[in-house]
């Protein structure tokens, strides 16, 4: 059923180049394997038995940076570990995504003071926040579908989103920008 | 098996200087700093008493008392089921202290702690230097007189210009 | 009981600069052999955490390593110094966030005992409840990470199944199923719903047999003692030396358990055993932390007991100075409506003084040293982090080891980068 009737017998389906690039996105994103604090124990559980995440594309959790393409904050960043957080977020290749998971990463939690970056949005850019301390793996997960729907949204073409390194390796690789 | 009584009694024999007194049900000796490693040497090694397990160490930062640091140590006698703490006073102008990582591994890496949070320098460590700050930190933040480094909480009357100056991370 | 007859052991525990200056003045030796620097972390799957080591390697042997902690500081003692005492207990849940129940525990009983508070008993045995079940659910994390770590991956779906039963039940308790807040200087914070005790004895009914199961997953498992038996031994000499508590210690031989040596919620007045091993490595622990599990069954069971005779009676203290009223009581007296604005506008106010109190939390002795000026914030709270104190074992029994046996040590220690760091 449902895309098979669609196909036909051709075995063709008619899409756009978009959408189908967005579509692989999403359906097989790799998260870094990377907790910091009281989060990533919530993030285990999402990958665990109860709520397993893999439903959802995150089969994997890849511990090199290099081989993920989101990032979950999954705890408070301290002063001391905001460079190796810049750091593991550069190393990893575009297209690249961040979800701030929980209070402390979104906006520094509970934790006003000296040692905690307040919001781990000052070191690098967050796609989207994650409420909650620590937030249920059900919110975890509906967070990660809100990316998925604003992935679906993406636009390759799309100077003006503020990622142009985007469309500079899809000049690299095989896609083209249109227009 | 010893009681309190006897252990006052054979600490106020062997060590006259220390002020004997109590912390909340548990015996609490204050000591002149040099004849710490002393009297917790004494302590860990006489096989009556045998106060061999520190449980911790820690400073405390009495802000506008004369001295103005303390460093607490807490021992355990398991064979006495006894606990007894240390006081030595720190003055400011020179926060130095003996180490008692020689005496105690478990103190290595707890006087590392107080040397980054307070500033108080363990004599003779065989490796101080900051453990919990960055390298490059400066200052001692558990001091009182160190802020908490509040950042301002944004409501709607305050939000635009918090947001405007916010590090914003770029791509 | 204590071995003490020769000299107090003495152990060197290098710090990451030390290891980095090898790296930099690294010459073959004779041979042509050179050892390799490697720094593994902050970000490394099986370093439960933000734990960074710098460990000096001479082909896969380490030669010496040194744990680089702080990547996790936050700042929780100072944080604490400005806000009262009640609100604080938030911030202790978030240190060991396996064992927020711990946390809250050593926390108010090191303000308990300096403000010779007392505690209803049956708060005294609710707390005694929730600490097991604290218990088991933090072991079970471990379980379940360290037998990853040893690429056994069935076992952590079949732990994290189980500890979902568990934050449900905490859940149902307090609303939240990791940062709980539940304890108050006195007692509770709230009474227990009315099906709690019911879905608790469910849970210890249902749970009990799966501790076997993950036995029989791992204890007679080849591969499991291959890596285990033998590797990572700490004597018992060594073990106090380096302060390790809990079942670090245990594992070695030396039966200290704070619950049974220095009583605290009335543990004296429960029948259990602590489990205590001979060997000292990682499978001792293993066996240790395990049967604690069933252990904690056994007290959780009799705590039980004790709870469903008690209905009715107070779960926080009557004295109004330090536990909020009742609702229903500030509607009718005026005592109870300023004891209530005093409480939430101001906090209550311990004696000068200072007090240490150390409970069993699963990791280990987990102590508070707070310090009171008289005024309803206390001027300094120390917390004994016996994750911290544990990590320092690291380099001891890491040497001449492998490092793929690196992972293993790590997880057997089993810290927690939150109370390490604190």
């Amino acid at each position: 059923m449902g895309l098979e009737e669609k196909a036909g017998d051709l075995g063709i389906v008619t899409t756009t180049l978009e959408g189908v690039v967005n579509w692989g996105r999403t359906k097989a994103m790799w998260p870094m394997l990377f907790g910091l604090a009281c989060c990533a124990i919530e993030m285990m559980a999402g990958q665990a038995s109860n709520y397993d995440m893999s439903r959802f594309g995150l089969e994997l959790m890849r511990a090199s940076p290099r081989q993920a393409d989101l990032m979950i904050v999954a705890g408070r960043v301290s002063r001391k570990m905001a460079p190796v957080l810049r750091r593991l977020y550069d190393q990893m290749p575009e297209p690249k995504w961040v979800v701030a998971m929980g209070d402390c990463a979104s906006c520094g939690g509970v934790y006003n003071n000296y040692a905690i970056v307040q919001g781990v949005d000052e070191i690098v850019p967050v796609d989207v926040y994650v409420a909650g301390c620590p937030p249920r793996p059900e919110a975890l997960i509906d967070g990660i579908l809100q990316l998925h729907e604003k992935i679906k949204r993406d636009k390759i073409t799309d100077h003006a989103d503020g990622k142009p390194i985007r469309i500079e390796q899809a000049e690299r690789g095989a896609l083209k920008p249109l227009g | 098996m010893i009681d309190r009584a006897t252990l006052e009694q054979r600490v106020s024999a062997q060590f006259p200087t220390v002020r004997i007194g109590d912390e909340s049900g548990d015996l609490c000796l204050t000591v002149e700093r040099q004849q710490l490693p002393a009297l917790a040497g004494w302590l860990r090694d006489e096989p009556d008493l045998a106060f061999t397990f520190l449980n911790q160490l820690c400073g405390v930062d009495y802000l506008g008392r004369d001295p103005r640091f303390e460093v607490v140590v807490h021992l355990t006698s398991f064979q006495n089921k006894m606990r007894v703490t240390l006081h030595i006073e720190v003055p400011e102008a020179d926060p130095t202290i003996p180490t008692l990582a020689r005496l105690f591994p478990t103190a290595n890496f707890q006087e590392r702690e107080t040397y980054d949070m307070f500033g108080i320098i363990f004599t003779g460590h065989p490796g101080l230097e900051r453990i919990l700050m960055p390298e490059d930190w400066l200052g001692h933040p558990q001091r009182k007189d160190h802020p908490l480094g509040y950042e301002e909480v944004a409501f709607t009357h305050n939000e635009d210009w918090i947001y405007a100056n916010k590090p914003f991370a770029k791509e | 009981m204590v071995m003490h007859a020769h000299a107090y052991p003495d152990i060197e525990i290098p710090t990451p600069s030390q290891i980095a200056a090898v790296a930099l003045n690294n010459e073959p030796d004779e041979n042509g052999e050179q050892s390799m620097v490697l720094s593994m972390g902050p970000q490394h799957p099986s370093t439960h955490g933000v734990l960074r080591l710098a460990v000096e390697l001479n082909g896969e042997n380490v030669v010496q390593l040194a744990p680089d902690v702080g990547f996790l500081h936050t700042g929780i003692e100072k944080t604490i110094e400005t806000k009262t005492y009640t609100k604080s207990i938030v911030l202790t849940d978030r240190m060991d966030y396996l064992a927020p129940m711990s946390n809250n525990m050593v926390y108010v009983a090191a303000i308990e005992k300096l403000m010779q508070q007392d505690v209803p008993e049956r708060a005294q045995t609710l707390r005694v409840l929730l600490l097991e079940l604290t218990r088991i659910n933090s072991h079970l994390v471990w379980l379940g990470t360290h037998a990853l770590d040893l690429a056994a991956m069935s076992v952590f779906f079949y732990a994290m199944r189980e500890r979902e039963y568990i934050l449900d039940i905490f859940e149902m308790l307090t609303g939240a199923r990791m940062m709980t807040s539940y304890f108050r200087v006195g007692g509770l914070a709230w009474d227990i719903p009315a099906d709690f005790i019911p879905t608790v004895e469910d849970f210890l009914t249902h749970f009990l047999p799966k501790v076997d199961e993950y036995e029989d997953l791992l204890t007679n498992n080849l591969l499991w003692k291959q890596r285990t038996k033998g590797v990572g031994v700490v004597n018992a000499a060594d073990a106090i030396a380096l302060g390790l508590s809990g079942a670090n210690l245990r594992a070695s031989g030396v039966d200290w358990d704070l619950r049974k040596t220095m009583p605290y919620s009335g543990y004296e007045t429960y029948q259990f055993d602590v489990p205590v091993g001979q060997a000292g490595d990682i499978y001792d622990r293993y066996r240790c932390r395990v049967q604690e599990m069933r252990e904690s069954v056994k007290i959780a069971r009799q705590a039980i007991e004790r709870v469903k005779q008690m209905h009715g009676q107070p779960y926080v203290t009557e004295n109004r100075k330090v536990a909020p009223p009742p609702k229903s009581e500030i509607t009718y007296s005026m005592e109870s409506l300023i004891h209530h604005f005093k409480l939430w506008t101001e906090g209550f106010r311990p004696p000068r003084g200072s007090a240490y109190a150390a409970i069993e939390s699963p990791r280990g002795e987990i102590g508070c040293y707070v310090v009171s000026d008289g005024t309803p914030k206390p001027w300094r709270v120390h917390f004994r982090a016996p994750s911290f104190i544990n990590l320092q074992a690291l380099p001891h029994i890491a040497k001449g080891k492998l490092m793929a046996d690196l992972v293993a040590l790590i997880a057997s220690i089993d810290p927690v980068l939150g109370e390490v760091d604190r």
